[in-house]
């Protein structure tokens, strides 16, 4: 079990996020409160459309929210454009998406040495790309294009590009959703065990019940609340 | 940062272009660059040949022309520079043989000459003619075909020059430097120069023209020019290529406008490849964009590393279309070098910087706009898809890609006015083009409702596929180009050509007195030939403008010394010639006014800074004459009419002594008609100037032969947008027809729809295309080169055929891989949220 203490990397209080579509106003999300403690884990669950993924993209300061503070390490995000959200993050903030995201015109290594240097490790990227991509098990495969790769791999080398950089913050989304059980199973499994490792804070976004038990906590978003989630 | 950013751009961009993506821009920009420094190269050499062809006209790159022998220090200044040299004597002298007398033109060469062009004689009058590598021997002339009739004279004969009894060994049909002067009104006779001396004519005070002719390197003529510029002596004049006969002049503008104009065709589609090619690319990298964003990248670093690769791409790319541009021009050349009378000499290197320079242009200009937007792709993309990179507004890029091509096209042309007359064309051709692109999408909704599945997927891929009305406007525009190139090309060149038609008189009668006018008509009707119109021409030479007395020095410019210091034709005329147009005033024949006045041709009076209402005055035969000037006009020079710089209103010019002139056509094999004219009528000079014209005329078709070809790039670069255009929907059309098989659609139901989405597509963008080319054409051929033209149907139907038939080629070809590829590959490729 990773160490958790109570030093809180995201605070967030009273978000409400609305958008206008054709409709009119509609409100995703309505004064959700959370705090995630470093080397803390924290699923968010909620069914499709219910918002959790907004949620997602408010704490990582990927968007802001319409009224309500987030507090990302020492920082307000409020108080940051969009450069600045982008600064902060770098080499602190890994993601898992369920698409993988990863560049198609890099190789496995080069993916994962992107995160390192974007993080401002510059001379020692490739050395810490390479230990990741072998923890991750794709030691062999670091020349491999995305699209030679498996969807298991290319999560493998999602995770490597993430846990790369020592972060103090992951963020899941869906990381599994695009995967057979047994590939998704071990993907949990290596995603699980770096975080631990790492002692990095995790907030899994999904709708899988059985995914979120490997969490600490546990929360549900339910029409835009978010309540806390007891299995 | 920097580092990074030259880092992350380098580092993917095989993978990229393996991928497809910089591909597309890649062979767009090489295909414009190489158009362009393959036009640049061309140009280039075609105009050295064409300026050295001009350069035959004087016999030399430069003519240092003096009453007085030509001093050492000039000879000396042409010797450090290496220059060639050649020395001409001109004189009018009486020959005598028997008891006969005749004025002429006696010209006394040294060997060398000429050092352009070459002389061309008869071994007997009006018999075959071959070139000439030498002088006249010493001891023997050449002489006009009119001195052996006017003295019924053989090859073989003597004749007496001066002290001198010459053998005339050959009859001197072509002469290079001949139509610098064209009314010379004796006939030539050619010796060598060693015998000059020995005539005992020419003395220290005869009225001879010396000429020095000089060729060489086109930097060292520039070099001379510029020191004999500065040293030059009262008397003294110098003739460059600039100062060729009027026509010549205007055939070479011509011929430059017509290559100019190539070239920006080619820019202008290369940059439409690029737009179209860029703004798929940015709207796939904005994926990346957002990855990074969201890994902690600064929009700084992004816009750092896409706009770097932009010009690691563009660089490579430059330099590889230079190296394209000067292997196709090389090949051209070669091909083109049996139709030059000259060998073509070799390109400068300027075109490649000319082509580097233009393909960055191009790129910042038609590429960077979408590329810059990269760095305000959102983060949030990373999460969802369906969020849009915001690109740049249709009216910015319009604006700016306008101002790139506008630019482009006057630094290309150097003339803003034709620029900015192609420049509006093909504003206007988008314009018309894109409000087609939304009819065709209506027409497209309508006709799809109740057709068949084929029709409904055919039709619906147009009225539903976001960049249909692009890619109309980008296929309509190639389409526009090669039916401009091709058709209407053809059409400008005819109706250019017709301006020296068949038929266009090739012989000028002058010094015809007034007495012989009405028995000369005769002569004409009795021989079968339509009796040409005659005018009047009083010589005089201009004295004063309003209350100013003028001279050479008066004026600043060359052109201006020289029409001052010659005597001008003057001629009267009630009604104006038929290819004269007035520009200012009024002809007196629309006009109340009894005064007398003068018609000046326009360019005269820019050269000598006439205006309407001011006075000339002239000095014929003794006596002063002055008008106002009533009225300014073009004239057609290159119509080989006669033509009058000053036409006098009736009244003016009448009481003085006046000779008159003609101009007539007669066929290769009418020869004969020319000696017994001569005989009719011997003191009636006549000027065979079918040489000069066939020179004339070599020129126009080597030019229009050189457009033709310049234009074969510019039609590839037409294809690239079309290629652009196809190639920017691929990955709809992947997932489109994988869609569809997976539901059960066979190939061939397939290749049906998108077979009729291209033909509707191509039909209608020929349709536009045909009009706009049509259009473009008519306002170029009227208001720029000032042709008259004729709308050609088959624009049309060609139009419409072969778009619809190239468009269906290029679209099958462009997405025959979706026909093939497997639709669980193409699904996976595209994972949903």
């Amino acid at each position: 079990m990773p160490t958790t203490n109570n030093k809180p990397v995201i605070t967030a209080s009273h978000l409400h996020k609305e958008v206008t579509g054709p409709g009119g106003i509609l409100t995703i999300l309505r004064d959700v409160n959370l705090q995630v403690n470093a080397g803390s884990s924290t699923a968010i669950l909620g069914a499709s459309g219910s918002g959790k993924t907004t949620l997602l993209g408010l704490l990582a300061g990927l968007d802001t929210p319409t009224t309500g503070k987030i507090q990302l390490f020492d920082s307000d995000l409020s108080t940051l454009d969009e450069d600045g959200r982008a600064a902060l993050r770098a080499g602190r903030v890994g993601f898992v998406f369920q698409s993988f995201q990863l560049l198609p015109g890099l190789t496995a290594l080069e993916n994962v040495m992107l995160g390192v240097e974007l993080g401002g490790d510059i001379t020692t990227s490739r050395v810490r790309a390479l230990e990741t991509l072998q923890q991750v098990g794709l030691g062999e495969r670091i020349d491999h294009y995305p699209d030679q790769l498996s969807g298991g791999e290319q999560q493998r080398v999602a995770i490597a590009r993430a846990f790369a950089t020592h972060p103090e913050i992951l963020f899941a989304d869906e990381p599994t959703g695009n995967l057979d059980q047994d590939t998704g199973r071990q993907i949990i499994d290596l995603m699980f065990s770096l975080q631990e490792a790492h002692n990095t804070a995790l907030v899994l976004v999904t709708h899988d019940v059985e995914l979120a038990e490997h969490c600490g906590d546990r929360m549900l978003l339910d029409q835009g609340i978010l309540e806390y989630h007891d299995a | 940062m920097l580092s990074t950013g030259l880092r992350f751009s380098l580092r993917s961009i095989s993978r990229d272009w393996k991928s497809g993506e910089l591909r597309v821009i890649a062979i767009s920009l090489m295909l414009a660059v190489t158009a362009v420094t393959a036009v640049g190269f061309f140009t280039d050499r075609v105009g050295r040949a064409m300026t050295r062809q001009a350069a035959e006209l004087l016999a030399g790159d430069l003519v240092i022309s003096s009453p007085d022998p030509i001093r050492a220090e000039i000879r000396q200044q042409a010797s450090d520079l290496n220059l060639t040299q050649a020395h001409t004597t001109s004189f009018p002298s009486v020959v005598l043989h028997g008891d006969n007398t005749l004025l002429t033109e006696v010209k006394a060469v040294s060997q060398g000459y000429p050092l352009r062009g070459q002389l061309k004689t008869a071994r007997k009058l009006y018999g075959e003619v071959t070139v000439e590598s030498n002088i006249p021997e010493t001891g023997t002339v050449w002489v006009e075909p009119r001195l052996l009739t006017q003295l019924s004279l053989q090859i073989g004969e003597k004749l007496q020059l001066g002290r001198v009894s010459f053998e005339i060994a050959r009859v001197l049909a072509y002469e290079p430097d001949r139509g610098s002067n064209l009314f010379q009104f004796a006939p030539r006779v050619m010796l060598n120069h060693a015998d000059l001396d020995a005539t005992g004519l020419v003395v220290p005070a005869s009225r001879v023209t010396r000429h020095l002719l000089l060729a060489g390197q086109e930097a060292t003529i520039k070099r001379f020019s510029t020191w004999m510029q500065q040293n030059t002596l009262p008397g003294e004049r110098m003739l460059g290529l600039q100062d060729g006969r009027p026509e010549m002049r205007t055939a070479l503008e011509r011929a430059e406008q017509f290559l100019g104009l190539a070239a920006l065709v080619s820019v202008l589609l290369g940059g439409a490849a690029i737009a179209v090619a860029t703004r798929h690319y940015a709207q796939r990298q904005s994926d990346n964009g957002a990855v990074m964003r969201c890994l902690g990248a600064s929009s700084s670093l992004l816009l750092q590393m896409f706009t770097l690769r932009l010009i690691w791409l563009g660089g490579l790319a430059c330099l590889l279309g230079s190296v394209l541009g000067y292997l196709a021009q090389e090949i051209l050349s070669s091909m083109l070098a049996q139709w030059f009378v000259l060998k073509i000499p070799p390109p400068s290197l300027w075109p490649i910087v000319t082509g580097i320079l233009t393909g960055m242009v191009v790129l910042a200009g038609f590429a960077l706009p979408p590329i810059l937007h990269l760095r305000q792709v959102p983060p949030l993309k990373v999460l969802r898809r369906d969020l849009k990179l915001t690109t740049p507004s249709i009216w910015s890029l319009v604006l700016i890609t306008t101002l790139v091509m506008l630019g482009l096209m006057w630094w290309h042309t150097g003339d803003l006015r034709l620029a900015t007359m192609v420049g509006s064309g093909s504003i206007l051709t988008i314009a018309i083009l894109w409000l087609a692109a939304s009819g065709l999408i209506k027409t497209a909704r309508w006709l799809d409702q109740g057709s068949g599945m084929i029709w409904r997927f055919g039709l619906a891929s147009l009225t539903r596929r976001s960049g249909s009305s692009i890619q109309t406007v980008a296929i309509g525009l190639g389409m526009m180009a090669l039916l401009l190139l091709t058709l209407v090309r053809v059409d400008i060149l005819e109706a250019w050509n017709r301006t020296l038609p068949p038929g266009t008189p090739n012989q000028f009668l002058v010094n015809i007195q007034p007495h012989e006018v009405k028995p000369l008509r005769n002569f004409f009707q009795s021989k079968g030939i339509p009796a040409p119109e005659l005018y009047p021409m009083v010589r005089g030479r201009l004295v004063g403008v309003n209350q100013e007395q003028v001279g050479p020095d008066h004026y600043q410019n060359d052109r201006a010394q020289r029409l001052v210091s010659r005597e001008f034709n003057l001629s009267w005329a009630l009604q104006m010639q038929e290819d004269n147009r007035i520009t200012a005033g009024k002809w007196w024949h629309d006009t109340s006014a009894t005064e007398a006045g003068f018609s000046v041709e326009q360019g005269l009076a820019n050269t000598l800074g006439l205006k309407l209402g001011d006075t000339m005055r002239f000095l014929v035969a003794g006596q002063e004459m002055a008008a106002r000037i009533t009225s300014l006009r073009t004239v057609k020079w290159d119509s080989f009419n006669v033509n009058f710089f000053v036409i006098a209103s009736p009244g003016v010019l009448e009481h003085l002594p006046a000779t008159y002139v003609t101009s007539f056509y007669l066929g290769d094999n009418q020869g004969e008609f020319l000696v017994e004219l001569v005989q009719a009528f011997p003191s009636v000079t006549v000027l065979d100037v079918r040489s000069f014209m066939n020179q004339v005329r070599t020129v126009i078709d080597h030019a229009s032969l050189a457009v033709e070809y310049v234009f074969l790039f510019t039609l590839l670069a037409g294809l690239m947008v079309l290629y652009a255009a196809i190639h920017s929907t691929l990955d709809e059309r992947l997932q489109e027809a994988a869609i569809l098989r997976s539901m059960g659609a066979s190939k061939r139901q397939i290749l049906k729809g998108i077979t009729l989405e291209f033909m509707s597509l191509g039909a209608m963008a020929g349709f536009l295309a045909a009009t706009a080319a049509s259009l473009l054409g008519y306002f170029l051929a009227t208001r720029m080169f000032e042709l008259s033209y004729g709308f050609n149907p088959w624009v049309w139907i060609v139009g419409i055929f072969s778009s619809a038939a190239i468009v269906t080629a290029a679209g099958i070809f462009g997405v025959r891989s979706t026909l093939n590829y497997p639709p669980i590959r193409v699904l996976g490729r595209f994972p949903t949220k």
